[in-house]
């Protein structure tokens, strides 16, 4: 079966910053994964390379089995991407917005689709409204419909929960669970273990460019013996700071 | 081939949404010059033969405003989503660098002949001037929308900050557009200007695009078309280079 997310040797240096380190990863399709990281740790330079937005120096990285280089028409089609930055465009209105970001991917028909993700994402009476008028909650929950609205197989939500009120992070986890059980595959950064805990299956911590954990949620949480994500990232981080001194 | 149309589109939408700043405000100030100038230079001798000094100046300045609205058009679009951050929309789409080049130069194409249609039309109660070459005057309108949406996507793809694309518009684009002849015509210019206006694509669009009108001009259509077609190959061929490396858009 196709991995959703292959990454294989994936180097990146910005400058003097050596910001990923031949990073290896692999998603299955139909997963709930997290990256997990402190601020720095590579996680957003890792989406960038996956959603072409920057240029690995080294390596290969693929979606849904095609290279995000090589294939990347076919790449993109396959990938959502909620970006971390609250940005969006002054023009237009929310529908506008979807309508526009749907015709990129080259779909005509879409408005059943946009429908269900502007009610899922409690949206609907916002939708003639423009985008200048939303507040920062209601611009995030934009972003992340502009990242379902071709129906990609893999999401990828990079911190989709900063600065979202507790209703709307319960509302938009239980729609991401419901696109997770209808197949999608969902790799999630987030600097709330918590949501990672109970949501994610599999866990990937990076730290320095380099991934310094990787395995189930549960065998995670079973292996140190602690009693939650956010002990073992500490316990973690702690472990790789005494390597390096080493 | 709908991403690309759902790009031109957008495009299209985003300058009409504020056309009191995009469409009005060229052919108020377009208005003004022709007024002033007009006047001043009413007494002066005929540039061509039978030809008034107004209805000489109405091709030159319809075409600057469509160059400057051209180039208007591709850049502030292009170096506003970089600074707000909003191109990641369209970076993240599958449009291939040739839809997303030809997206923003149809569109400053759009705005450029909007304007100098609106502005011809306009001036046309106040001063009527003959259309002796029609096919040429399309000809060079598109040409010139071309050439300078091009040069728009070039600056909006280099510049980072608003300051950099004044630059563009202060340093480069003025000056092109000034130097060009429509105001005057470059065999009045002293030798080494005279010159100097010979190499700048500017002024055979402003040619060509005036034989259109008056059929008169200071070289042949024919030689302007070779040389305004030049240019567009030449700056579409390096913009489109610079897309496909992904250079000041993809890090």
């Amino acid at each position: 079966m196709t991995a959703a997310i292959e990454i294989r040797g994936a180097d990146k240096r910005f400058g003097t910053v050596h910001a990923l380190k031949s990073v290896d990863l692999t998603v299955e399709a139909g997963d709930f994964f997290a990256l997990l990281g402190p601020n720095g740790a590579g996680k957003t330079t890792l989406i960038n390379l996956l959603a072409g937005l920057s240029v690995a120096d080294a390596g290969t990285l693929k979606v849904m089995g095609f290279d995000v280089g090589r294939d990347y028409q076919q790449a993109r089609r396959n990938l959502g991407v909620v970006p971390q930055e609250l940005v969006f465009d002054p023009f237009f209105t929310v529908r506008e917005t979807l309508e526009i970001q749907s015709g990129y991917f080259g779909l005509k028909h879409n408005d059943d689709w946009i429908d269900d993700i502007l009610d899922n994402l409690q949206l609907a009476d916002k939708a003639h409204a423009n985008m200048r008028t939303l507040s920062g909650g209601m611009k995030r929950r934009v972003l992340i419909a502009q990242a379902l609205v071709h129906r990609p197989p893999v999401i990828v939500l990079d911190e989709p929960t900063a600065g979202v009120d507790v209703e709307l992070r319960q509302s938009l986890w239980k729609f991401i669970q419901r696109l997770n059980r209808e197949g999608h595959t969902i790799l999630l950064t987030t600097h709330y273990l918590e949501e990672a805990e109970s949501l994610c299956r599999r866990v990937a911590i990076l730290k320095q460019g380099q991934v310094v954990a990787l395995d189930t949620t549960q065998h995670l949480l079973q292996s140190r013996a602690l009693g939650s994500l956010e002990d073992v990232f500490v316990a973690i981080m702690q472990d790789s700071e005494l390597k390096v001194g080493a | 081939m709908r991403g690309f149309l759902t790009l031109f589109f957008k495009e299209v939408l985003r300058f009409w949404k504020v056309s009191l700043q995009t469409v009005l405000a060229p052919l108020i100030s377009t208005l003004l010059y022709l007024l002033v100038f007009s006047h001043v230079m009413a007494d002066h001798a005929e540039v061509y033969p039978g030809v008034s000094y107004a209805a000489f100046l109405v091709p030159g300045l319809a075409m600057m405003s469509m160059l400057q609205n051209a180039f208007a058009n591709s850049s502030s679009s292009l170096v506003q989503s970089k600074v707000t951050g909003n191109l990641v929309f369209v970076l993240l789409t599958p449009l291939s660098h040739w839809e997303f080049y030809w997206a923003y130069v149809l569109a400053a194409v759009v705005r450029g002949v909007l304007v100098g249609s609106v502005v011809v039309l306009t001036v046309w109660f106040f001063f009527p001037i003959p259309g002796r070459e029609p096919l040429w005057i399309v000809v060079f309108a598109l040409l010139a929308t071309i050439l300078s949406g091009s040069l728009g996507v070039l600056a909006g793809i280099w510049a980072e900050k608003f300051d950099q694309m004044a630059a563009w518009q202060n340093f480069i684009v003025l000056p092109l557009t000034f130097l060009s002849g429509a105001f005057y015509s470059i065999h009045s210019l002293p030798p080494f200007w005279h010159t100097l206006s010979r190499f700048n694509p500017f002024f055979y669009v402003i040619d060509g695009f005036r034989y259109g009108f008056l059929g008169n001009s200071d070289v042949t259509p024919w030689q302007s078309l070779l040389i305004v077609g030049s240019a567009c190959l030449a700056l579409s061929w390096t913009t489109l280079a610079l897309l496909r490396s992904g250079w000041r858009l993809r890090t």
